[in-house]
């Protein structure tokens, strides 16, 4: 897969903006498909973190983005049994990356938006594991086939639903 | 310094966040490795966002119960509808299977009578279906679904256990017609069961049974059974005809009764009946049982010819088969010979005829086939075997006092011993003939007084000159059919 990734210089990049109801209904929304479709092949699926990295890298704002995750992942962490902060960390340092990336990259590439997904879904999950087992002292392993597997199908899914939120941009 | 918060706000706001997050998070993991739980602030979180969302989640959970639900109870009352038609269907094929199982086990009940009707009977009888009528009132004619295939032949006897039905009129290879005798163009002799008055039974126009040439002198009483003579050489002996339901005058046949006679057969609901093929093959005759009263008493006298050279002689036999003829008589071997009794005594029952419902107990036990034989039993020609029934074999012996013979010869002559006496009564001489005048042609005994009366003695050296001659319908050379 040839995706073409390419520098832009900081005047042609487009910062985009977004309602204040799909600002906050498509997290919530998000969350809650996550928490209420537990099933099949969703479950690798990641939807909120899907909509923190489109909200990152649309804005274009490192401090938005990270409290866009900081928020998603707040709230996916209350509705799972594990100490809070847990996503929510892991979230946060996505929503910076994608911010500070989609100032350097053009994201609006479907190869692009698939590679970059690809990327966030292994950081989210080193970084949920690392806090996992250093901080919370989880014993949960690594499983390399099933983080393989999220990562793409995230990426793919990534393409598809990116589409969609495309719609919700408000352009300057 | 504002320079520094300024450039280096990103991380720092990113760093202040990680910050409080990760302390957060390990004051709840502090409070958990204590034993207290989660703290105040991440509690309230967390039922906040439960809070925020349950509402919803109950809403999109109950709207999608309802839609799965009603897509559920769609696609089960699709399957009940299904299931009902199928049902329904399965209804409707077994009370069809149960109308044809009762028809079936109807059907059954009727062929079993007919089985054990046809068991008792002495001839060869071929069990057929009636498939059609005549479909006219003109015309008293069903067709059966046997033909020559079968050795059905015409004037045939078809008869049901209840009674006779009619008689083979036309033979196809796979189907014959029959002519019910309730037709016009029917006719059949018949004898009424007490009184022994014989007749014709025919059709009217009407499909009722008349019985004819019975002279109006005669009593006859509603209710009286009327059996075939066997005189028409169609209809074996002894079976039902009917009964009688009224008598009177016949104004276009003066001398003569109109009888009227209910069938016994439903003649108008037949659905099995039997052929009779063969009349007289049925009956059983090994050893001794093939004897008859004619063939000892032949015996006794010499002038006589035997009729059977090959039946055995069991004078012991004659001897214990005739203590009712012979009781005035002990020890006489031949029944005793009612001299003296006029044919009018003998119609009434008196002399010969009392004698003949004496059923003789030894004749019962030295001839175990006598049952067998009893629908042929009996000589027609003999007014005293006339009298038997076809339902008891002890009747037909009984009459001369003799064993029963075979039907094979019974049935269409008279015993020899007893025909001077029978030849002086009216009804054994018009059974004797195909279509009999009872009245019309009375035989006289022949039999002088003196030699009648010798006939009770135990002599059986008596002249057979001074015998009659046998009519010529009871010759043993006459065979039925």
């Amino acid at each position: 897969m040839n995706a073409s990734v390419s520098l832009t210089s900081r005047e042609e990049i487009e910062v985009h903006r977004f309602s204040w109801p799909a600002s906050i209904g498509i997290p919530l929304i998000a969350v809650f498909l996550q928490v209420y479709l537990r099933i099949g092949l969703l479950t690798v699926l990641d939807l909120p973190l899907l909509v923190t990295i489109f909200f990152a890298v649309a804005r274009r704002r490192p401090v938005p983005g990270l409290i866009t995750g900081a928020i998603i992942g707040t709230l996916q962490d209350a509705w799972t049994g594990h100490p809070i902060g847990l996503f929510g960390i892991a979230k946060t340092i996505v929503g910076y990356l994608g911010s500070s990336l989609g100032v350097k990259l053009d994201v609006d590439n479907p190869g692009s938006r698939f590679l970059m997904t690809f990327a966030f879904v292994l950081i989210h999950r080193f970084i949920y594991m690392a806090i996992n087992l250093l901080l919370v002292g989880g014993s949960e392993s690594w499983n390399w086939a099933h983080t393989m597997i999220s990562a793409l199908a995230n990426g793919l899914a990534a393409v598809v639903l990116f589409l969609f939120l495309d719609k919700l941009k408000q352009r300057n | 310094m504002e320079n520094f918060f300024a450039r280096y706000k990103n991380p720092l706001v990113l760093m202040a966040v990680l910050f409080i997050q990760v302390v957060a998070l390990a004051t709840q993991v502090k409070r958990q490795e204590d034993g207290k739980g989660a703290g105040g602030g991440t509690r309230l979180i967390r039922v906040w966002t439960v809070t925020a969302f349950t509402p919803v989640e109950k809403m999109f959970v109950s709207t999608g119960r309802f839609f799965r639900d009603s897509w559920h109870n769609y696609v089960d009352l699709r399957n009940v509808r299904k299931q009902n038609r199928e049902l329904q269907d399965q209804i409707s094929r077994l009370q069809m299977e149960q109308a044809r199982d009762k028809q079936d086990a109807d059907q059954a009940k009727r062929l079993q009578v007919l089985l054990d009707f046809k068991e008792k009977f002495v001839a060869k009888t071929v069990a057929a279906q009636v498939i059609a009528t005549s479909g006219t009132e003109q015309s008293r004619v069903m067709t059966i679904d046997k033909g020559s295939n079968y050795h059905i032949k015409p004037d045939m006897a078809v008869i049901t256990p209840d009674g006779i039905v009619g008689k083979v009129k036309e033979v196809f290879p796979l189907s014959s017609q029959v002519l019910l005798i309730n037709d016009r163009d029917s006719g059949a002799g018949v004898i009424l069961e007490s009184t022994r008055l014989q007749g014709i039974v025919k059709g009217t126009s009407t499909g009722e049974l008349q019985v004819t040439d019975v002279m109006s002198d005669e009593k006859v009483e509603a209710g009286e059974h009327v059996i075939t003579s066997g005189g028409d050489r169609i209809f074996p002996k002894g079976l039902s005809v009917g009964t009688v339901i009224s008598a009177s005058p016949d104004r276009d046949n003066d001398p003569f009764l109109n009888i009227r006679i209910k069938p016994a057969a439903d003649l108008s609901r037949l659905e099995e009946v039997l052929i009779v093929t063969i009349m007289t093959e049925a009956a059983p005759s090994t050893g001794t049982t093939s004897l008859r009263a004619a063939d000892i008493l032949s015996e006794r006298l010499p002038s006589i010819p035997k009729q059977d050279p090959n039946a055995p002689k069991t004078p012991g036999a004659a001897a214990t088969a005739t203590p009712g003829a012979g009781s005035n008589q002990p020890g006489s071997s031949r029944p005793k010979t009612p001299a003296g009794t006029t044919p009018d005594q003998k119609k009434e029952g008196s002399g010969a005829t009392a004698a003949v419902k004496t059923p003789p107990t030894g004749n019962a036990t030295t001839n175990p086939s006598a049952p067998a034989a009893k629908p042929l039993a009996g000589p027609s020609a003999n007014g005293t075997t006339s009298d038997a029934k076809p339902a008891g074999a002890t009747a037909a012996p009984g009459a001369n006092g003799t064993m029963p013979s075979s039907p094979a010869t019974t049935a269409r002559q008279p015993v020899n011993a007893g025909q001077p006496v029978s030849g002086g009564t009216n009804t054994s001489t018009a059974s004797a003939t195909p279509t009999p005048k009872p009245k019309a042609t009375p035989a006289k005994p022949k039999v002088p007084a003196g030699t009648a009366g010798s006939s009770g003695t135990p002599d059986s050296n008596r002249q057979p000159a001074k015998l009659p001659a046998p009519t010529p319908t009871a010759t043993p050379e006459n065979p039925p059919r």
